[in-house]
């Protein structure tokens, strides 16, 4: 059987994120609050880092940010990513406050700027649901 | 230390062992304490472990731990160890790292991509992998954007660095990187992530290193010139992934420099020499920040002008550092500073060593401790 050719991993919704990965889906970017203190975060553990309080609701957001960091990629790490090279990886601050790695798609890697307005577009590889980033115009 | 293969890092721990023991004219009985640091191999589970202690022969431990704050690790092992000494529970306490990640023929990326390789992402934290944020490599090219963005920090001026160091590195034996660098020669070399060149990012080395914390009053009879810990603190600011954080350009040294300045009883004024952990050019700069050399943002103007280098007017990283010299994770500057303390720095000696800082960071930007060493008791 034939190598097949290089997957790029994306990442699976875990029991936690579920809600985020199924509205993903569907072009829409969900946050989840806290239903004790009512913080906006995206959830990495059951419980609230501002409270310590568990239980969360997940609400749909505008989508909208600003980009906070980014940098462009020229090390080859991961075959999947190869004909990528050189890609840009940006974290993007949410109107809302949680920051997000993710692409800015849409643009010249140069004309990436620190501050720059861009809203999510959710792509997909495979199956698999990936929000990346536009600027807004 | 450096591409050196065929042993693994608990070989090269007990050698660093056996070693550091005889350099300070100790028995093995002598011993009573031993702090264990796997590097990346750590994480793997093929790091250096507990086990050491069998290797050693080690039977009368009153201390023992395998401790992992990253690249912290190295100063807070010489932290715990001099407050154990302190409360009476040891007497000589030895503090190892080591690392074997690098294959023969293999690159370094290799060497710390597979180490850290793990199953597919999940979750929101797997949301990096998913976007192709891959390394260490990435995390640190995001922080040093962020502070070039905010305050106008140039490709120059992270380079100066890179350049300082490497001059301190052509007088040392140890470092892998001896030949003396141009600032031209430092823009030509590749991009990893931009805005990180390869001669902004540490080396990666298999070895080991290891320090004998003992008593002051035993310390001065000993063979060695005792280094004496006047200082210690630590800082990990965590990340909140949150607008109000900025941990990419206001790191853990801000905590632990109120809190090794208050100990020591000094300032930035008073540092003769640096120590700085050093795995990107970067790292050095926000350190030099955080610790009150200069203010918030204006790091980069401030190694503009080759201060850092041999000459100048605040030696840093006299060894090379890990980005010229050997990448022993927080080993690299506190092996340096206790030969700098010593006074047995050969050609690369610095002149006034009444005050060394020495720092460790870890993550990425994460997790930070630091001590003010001297040659002078407390």
């Amino acid at each position: 059987m034939a190598d097949s050719p290089p997957v790029k991993p994306v990442s699976q919704p875990d029991e936690l994120t579920e809600p985020f990965f199924a509205a993903g889906k569907e072009g829409r970017l969900l946050l989840a609050t806290c239903d004790m203190c009512g913080e906006m975060r995206l959830p990495t553990s059951p419980t609230c880092p501002t409270c310590l309080a568990e239980g969360i609701s997940w609400k749909e957001v505008s989508g909208r940010g600003t980009v906070y960091t980014f940098g462009i990629m020229h090390q080859r790490y991961h075959p999947a990513w190869e004909p990528d090279l050189p890609y840009n990886i940006a974290v993007v601050e949410l109107d809302e406050g949680p920051r997000m790695p993710a692409n800015i798609i849409g643009v010249p890697n140069d004309e990436i700027v620190v501050g720059m307005p861009v809203e999510v577009v959710w792509e997909h590889e495979g199956e698999a649901p990936v929000p990346r980033f536009r600027p807004v115009a | 230390m450096g591409r050196i293969y065929g042993k693994s890092s608990t070989d090269f721990a007990v050698d660093a062992v056996r070693l550091a023991i005889a350099d300070a004219g100790l028995e093995k009985s002598d011993i009573d304490g031993l702090l264990i640091n796997a590097g990346i191999t750590g994480f793997s589970g093929q790091g250096v472990s507990l086990q050491l202690q069998n290797a050693l022969g080690m039977g009368n431990l009153r201390l023992l731990n395998h401790m992992n704050a990253a690249g912290s690790t190295a100063a807070q092992m010489v932290q715990y160890a001099t407050m154990a000494i302190d409360a009476g529970m040891a007497k000589h306490v030895v503090c190892v790292f080591a690392d074997a990640p690098l294959q023969q023929g293999g690159s370094s990326a290799a060497a710390y991509g597979n180490a850290g390789r793990r199953a597919g992402p999940t979750g929101i934290l797997g949301l990096s992998a998913g976007a192709g944020h891959f390394g260490a490599n990435t995390s640190y090219a995001l922080a040093a954007r962020r502070h070039m963005s905010l305050y106008g920090t140039t490709q120059d001026q992270l380079g100066a660095i890179a350049v300082a160091e490497r001059s301190w590195a052509t007088m040392n034996p140890h470092a892998k990187m001896r030949d003396p660098l141009t600032l031209e020669e430092y823009h030509a070399s590749r991009w990893i992530v931009e805005p990180l060149h390869l001669l902004d990012c540490c080396l990666v080395s298999n070895g080991a290193v290891a320090v004998i914390v003992s008593p002051p009053d035993q310390a001065k009879d000993m063979p060695q010139p005792p280094v004496y810990v006047h200082g210690m603190g630590q800082g990990h600011p965590g990340d909140s992934r949150h607008a109000g954080d900025s941990p990419e350009t206001e790191t853990g040294a801000r905590l632990a420099a109120e809190t090794v300045f208050g100990m020591a009883g000094v300032g930035p004024e008073d540092i003769d020499v640096c120590e700085l952990y050093d795995c990107y050019t970067y790292t050095v700069l926000v350190t030099l920040e955080d610790y009150g050399f200069c203010k918030k943002g204006e790091g980069g103007a401030f190694v503009e002008d080759g201060k850092l280098g041999p000459g100048g007017s605040l030696p840093t990283n006299t060894g090379g550092g890990q980005l010229s010299a050997y990448y022993m994770w927080g080993m690299t500057p506190l092996s340096e500073a206790i030969i700098q303390g010593r006074g047995q720095g050969g050609e690369r000696q610095v002149e006034k060593n009444d005050l060394i800082l020495s720092t460790g960071n870890g993550g990425a930007l994460s997790y930070h401790a630091s001590l003010i060493l001297s040659p002078h008791a407390n």
